[in-house]
């Protein structure tokens, strides 16, 4: 163990994902030297998502990213498929925006490439090192503890991910409850880059994004996700951790499954298995931010739930909060107060931003969909699917009989004032993201 | 699906000792089991016969789901050691 003097540093940043890594970023500008510890082989190593990067938040950081940054595909459709059990509806968007919205990339090489930027602006990264402790003296961090050696810092930055162990050591949140994470299974399916245009519709470095609702989680709290990439396909899906528990539903089953739905199967055909993935998704939102700062300490990205499950949006929050962090961090170092009470300014500055914003207005959403979940995720579902079947349909029935079968139907299925509680709901929700 | 074929397009530096350990006494009273379905890598088997937990812990993805659901909350999880454990090339 080394003398805490000898192993000093102004800061200390665990985890060195998209969180971390714009911290390092922020503080290696302003001349601080910072310390990332990343416990897998290289940044990226350990990480898993869908998934697409935000332009407008990576160029925060990187105005010049994408002469330099692995990039796939710069996405210019969305299209959110709702699938029954053997049809679907979707609706989709396609623009060429001027500017890019999203690339979708490779966290293997993404986080790499946001390592080796942090790195040329002057930060210090530890990899294949885990942090197993935080060092605390008078309710105050004052270092981290290593498998090998202690390493002592005025500010220690949590940006260890969503199971973020050391925030539940010094007490900053309780243990995640299991409906408030999913966990998530992923597949990368090589394709021909050609196939994959011919089959989305694109030129060659155009993606378009899949969101899945429904298909083998109907009636269940998930959803299913397809990126393109340069010449393979991500295919996934997130299920909420408590329709796992003794329900014998396996999250690959799933996967399994709505891969052989009739609308996925014949994008993905052929697609041969070239990287399995697991990780989890941070579902609590709003409500279950944990305490985002003590005496020495502050939390960003996953490990602080920042996460817009509705959207999709990690990295760009994750990477506003460890931006945010660092400018925190860089003032306190000037003036030298490490406290709690200083350290609040993380907060206060991360409230003015979208991410308290969108949390914030999303707060019911998962508590909403929870409770209603049997219905809005599978009735409603499926209900949709029926009036496209309905409106479709050529068979010689007066379409008038058609709508008072179909609106019958409906009533009887879902009951009367069951869509009455359903609508309720759903103005509960709008009017918390639309009024206050 | 094969979950071993999946498996098998990781790369993996196993550890000589596993870094999950669960309480084989809780495990004999747990009644669903949740870590041996929710665990995307298929890493926990009941094994009836021997009332026991068998543990394929150098198949782990590193996920942490088996944590958050252990019906006991018992279960003992680390990340393994910096340079052992699965690898993402992609992810
Ligand atoms: C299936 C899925 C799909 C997603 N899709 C999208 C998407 O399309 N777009 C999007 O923006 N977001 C998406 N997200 C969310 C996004 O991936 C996360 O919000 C984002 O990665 C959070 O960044 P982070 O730096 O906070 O955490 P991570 O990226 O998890 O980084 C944490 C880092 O800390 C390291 N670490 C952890 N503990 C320790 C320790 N004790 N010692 C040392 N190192 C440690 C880890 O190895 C890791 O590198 C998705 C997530 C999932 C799971
Ligand atoms: S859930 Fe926990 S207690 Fe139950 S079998 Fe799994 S590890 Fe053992
Ligand atoms: S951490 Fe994930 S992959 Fe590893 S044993 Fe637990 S559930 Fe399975």
């Amino acid at each position: 163990m080394a003398a805490e003097s000898e192993n000093k540093t102004n800061v200390i940043i665990v985890g060195g994902g998209p969180a971390g890594l714009s911290a390092a970023t922020v503080l290696a500008r302003a001349g601080f030297e910072p310390i990332v510890i990343e416990r897998g082989t290289f940044s990226g190593s350990k990480n898993v998502f869908g998934g697409a990067i935000y332009s407008e938040s990576v160029k925060e950081l990187f105005p010049d990213f994408e002469l330099t940054a692995p990039l796939e595909r710069n996405n210019i459709e969305h299209k959110f498929a709702i699938l029954g059990e053997d049809d679907s509806t979707v609706i989709s968007y396609r623009k060429k925006p001027q500017n890019s919205v999203s690339y979708s990339v490779m966290r293997g090489k993404f986080d790499r490439w946001m390592a080796e930027q942090a790195q040329k602006e002057g930060a210090i990264l530890v990899e294949e090192t885990v942090v197993r402790e935080l060092i605390t003296e008078n309710n105050k961090v004052i270092g981290v503890r290593t498998e090998l050696e202690d390493y002592y810092a005025n500010i220690v930055i949590l940006a260890d991910g969503v199971n973020s162990l050391l925030a539940k050591q010094i007490g900053l949140r309780k243990d995640i409850e299991p409906k408030d994470a999913a966990v998530s299974v992923k597949e990368v399916l090589k394709l021909d880059k050609q196939l994959i245009n011919e089959r989305f519709l694109l030129n060659d470095d155009e993606g378009c994004i899949y969101e899945l609702f429904g298909g083998s989680m109907l009636g269940k709290l998930g959803l299913g996700f397809i990126y393109t990439n340069k010449d393979s396909i991500s295919i996934g899906l997130g299920i909420t951790l408590d329709e796992l528990n003794g329900t014998g539903i396996k999250p690959y089953e799933l996967l399994e499954k709505i891969k052989e739905h009739p609308t996925i199967a014949p994008l993905i055909e052929g697609g041969e298995v070239i990287e399995y993935s697991a990780h989890l998704i941070p579902e609590g939102g709003y409500k279950k931010i944990p305490q985002l700062y003590d005496n020495g300490v502050m939390v960003v990205g996953d490990a602080a739930m920042l996460v817009n499950n509705m959207h999709w949006e990690g990295t760009n929050l994750a990477m506003l909060s460890g931006k945010i962090a660092a400018e925190t961090a860089i003032i306190a170092l000037t003036k030298k107060d490490f406290s709690k009470k200083f350290l609040s300014k993380y907060k206060k500055n991360l409230e003015k931003t979208f991410i308290m914003k969108d949390l914030y207005a999303y707060r019911n959403l998962m508590d909403i969909m929870h409770d209603k979940r049997k219905i809005f995720m599978d009735i409603y579902f499926k209900k949709i699917n029926a009036f496209f079947e309905m409106f479709t349909s050529v068979n010689g029935v007066p379409k008038r009989e058609l709508y008072r079968k179909y609106i019958w139907e409906f009533i009887k299925d879902r009951g009367f004032f069951g869509i009455i509680s359903d609508g309720f709901a759903v103005l509960k929700l709008l009017w918390s993201v639309l009024v206050k | 699906m094969n979950i071993d074929k999946n498996l098998s397009t990781l790369k993996y530096t196993p550890d000589t000792v596993s870094h999950l350990t669960p309480n084989p006494n809780d495990c004999k009273i747990c009644k669903n089991r949740p870590c041996v379905n929710a665990c995307p890598a298929g890493v926990y088997e009941w094994i009836e016969s021997e009332g026991r937990l068998l543990v394929k812990y150098e198949n782990c993805l590193e996920c942490g789901a088996c944590r958050i659901l252990c019906e006991k909350k018992s279960l003992k999880w680390e990340y393994p050691k910096g340079t052992k454990g699965v690898m993402f090339k992609r992810g």
